[in-house]
């Protein structure tokens, strides 16, 4: 009982929130780069907050079902299809036996999650279910799914409470322009008042230098006083260096833990999950918000989840129109 | 102690930079505050990376504030804190010099016009400090390497370097901790596994621990090696004397 690997798709890891408490020894976190959109995956099916799924990127994997579950899709809008037929995203789908579930192709957005009721069968190393491909563990073999790898179910779990609920509105990802918010800091001072000035007030490009382990911004030069180079010192998940050529660069769920560039800023929390949903060409505008807007937010959404989960825990008003509910019994006992 | 400064790094990580430099001494201070901080349990603290001139402390918003770590923070460092007072551990790390184990030996011995052999008992004559780790897991980043045999990294980086290596970058020595390219000159390697994800503690050292290269022959080195993958081998560990 599991899932079956058809197509790999472009890079598809297993993921949960990642490996914390090894940084001091230079391991990297990694973890989901979009991590509403993995929670929002797993908040759907009632699994555990941090518990592991399939982190997919621009090109969606194909799978194959080999015993019943549910799942959860979140992310871009990948267009999922099971059978070939279109499914819905944010919403409990209940997989058969055998059903293929594939992607028509990335809409919007550039990241995909699949969260899984049955739970993924894979070993946890060091705190984490993660995958870390520079060290090759951790994960599926410590790599990227591809043809023909299977993954088995840790639990039998076919049935979740008020299943017809369990749907949430879309985040949408349809844009071309993103406004990150960044609290300043900790190494602002290397920056010239100009220097700040220009990366506050410019629109910065995403360029094709875009994968787990940070994303290359292309745009006017930041100016710093005397050099950009520092005493390596800790990065953080969001933190924006400036190297000596002026171009930011935001850390993300791979990065090194040190580093010896100076970091004008950090993206806050709530915002990252836009930057890891953007795409190539895609235009992006910095903002200073201080700490404590930026952790209010963080709490904001730990209300906004709560509300969610409200949402999906309540029989839902369709149940109330007998021909809907005969429609979408009837494929549970197909 | 003088000249630390908290800096916001983001919404879920703050920076103390210490002064501004590469030394022992501040380094020991560093370790110091990262024991203290271990030993406060603070609710909220997930990570810290101690680094050369600062630490890194990761933190969940949602349990403690920027606001409220800082001040707690604030608090714990006017305390007397004593680099010196705090045990630092010496790792006996068991390396075989030369030929194939250390292909760039001699390089180095032409670069200090030295004999290889003075090379080795230089290089193994020293407890290197552990300023912090980073890079690959497990790399850390030694200080202390004897001027005499400080070389310039290779102008061609080699491919791959096997895990266990030992080489010099520059004025820096250390140990490849798994298999990567790289471009420092390899005087030996050890049998010992600095990183092992399968073990119950998967990287050997902390940043403020220390590295103590012993020599060994050939033999010794496969016998130390079985005794690896039998998983029965313990690295000899000294307190370091105050």
């Amino acid at each position: 009982m599991g899932i079956r690997v058809l197509k790999g798709g472009m890079l598809t890891t297993v993921q949960d929130l990642g490996r914390t408490g090894y940084q001091s020894q230079g391991f990297s976190v990694s973890g989901v780069m979009d991590i509403r959109s993995f929670k929002i995956a797993n908040l759907l099916l009632d699994n555990p907050e941090n518990e592991a799924v399939l982190e997919f990127t621009l090109m969606g994997p194909s799978l194959e079902f080999t015993s019943e579950t549910i799942i959860a899709i979140t992310g871009g809008d990948f267009q999922p299809r099971v059978n070939k037929k279109p499914v819905k995203m944010y919403t409990a789908l209940y997989m058969h036996k055998g059903d293929i579930l594939d992607f028509a192709g990335c809409r919007t957005g550039s990241r995909g999650y699949i969260a899984f009721s049955s739970y993924l069968d894979i070993p946890v190393v060091m705190g984490s279910r993660s995958t870390n491909i520079k060290c090759g563990i951790g994960g599926f073999k410590g790599r990227r799914l591809k043809e023909d790898d299977y993954i088995g179910f840790r639990i039998k779990r076919r049935y979740l409470p008020f299943f017809l609920s369990r749907s949430l509105d879309l985040d949408e990802f349809d844009y071309d322009e993103v406004t990150l918010r960044v609290v300043m800091g900790p190494q602002t001072d290397v920056f010239t008042a100009a220097g700040i000035e220009t990366f506050l007030n410019s629109e910065y490009t995403v360029t094709s230098e875009f994968d787990r382990m940070g994303c290359r911004l292309e745009g006017p030069f930041i100016a710093y006083k005397n050099t950009a180079d520092i005493i390596s010192d800790g990065i953080a998940f969001g933190s924006v260096q400036v190297p000596s050529h002026g171009k930011p660069i935001v850390l993300l769920s791979d990065r090194q833990t040190t580093g010896g560039y100076a970091k004008i800023a950090t993206v806050i929390s709530a915002d990252l999950p836009k930057l890891a949903q953007c795409r190539t060409d895609n235009k992006v505008r910095f903002a200073a918000v201080t700490v404590e807007e930026a952790q209010q937010l963080l709490l904001d959404e730990v209300a906004e989840m709560n509300e969610f989960r409200r949402r999906i825990y309540k029989p839902c008003k369709e149940v109330l129109e007998c021909r809907l509910v005969a429609k979408r019994l009837g494929k549970l006992f197909k | 102690m003088s000249e630390i400064k908290i800096y916001t790094a983001g919404d879920s990580s703050l920076l103390i930079e210490f002064e501004q430099k590469i030394s022992p001494e501040i380094n020991a201070q560093i370790t110091a505050v990262v024991r203290l901080i271990k030993a406060q349990q603070i609710e909220g603290v997930t990570d810290m990376i101690p680094a050369f001139a600062s630490l890194l402390i990761n933190y969940d918003p949602r349990v403690i504030s920027y606001a409220g770590l800082k001040s707690r923070l604030e608090k714990l460092l006017k305390l007397e804190i004593s680099g010196e007072a705090s045990a630092a551990r010496i790792f006996e790390i068991p390396v075989c010099y030369g030929g194939e184990y250390g292909p760039d030996l001699q390089n180095i011995a032409d670069h200090a016009g030295l004999s290889p052999e003075e090379v080795i008992r230089i290089h193994s004559g020293e407890d290197y400090l552990i300023y912090m780790l980073g890079f690959l897991p497990g790399f850390s980043y030694l200080g202390g390497l004897d001027e005499r045999i400080h070389t310039p990294r290779l102008a061609n980086p080699r491919i791959r370097i096997p895990a266990g290596s030992v080489g010099i970058g520059g004025s820096q020595t250390g140990i490849y901790p798994l298999d990567s390219p790289g471009g420092w000159q390899l005087l030996g390697m050890t049998p010992v596994k600095t990183y092992d994800p399968d073990r119950e503690v998967p990287i050997l050292f902390e940043a403020g621990d220390y590295i103590r290269f012993i020599p060994v022959s050939e033999a010794e080195y496969l016998d130390i090696k079985k005794q690896v993958d039998e998983g029965t081998y313990t690295c000899t560990i000294h307190q370091k004397e105050v």
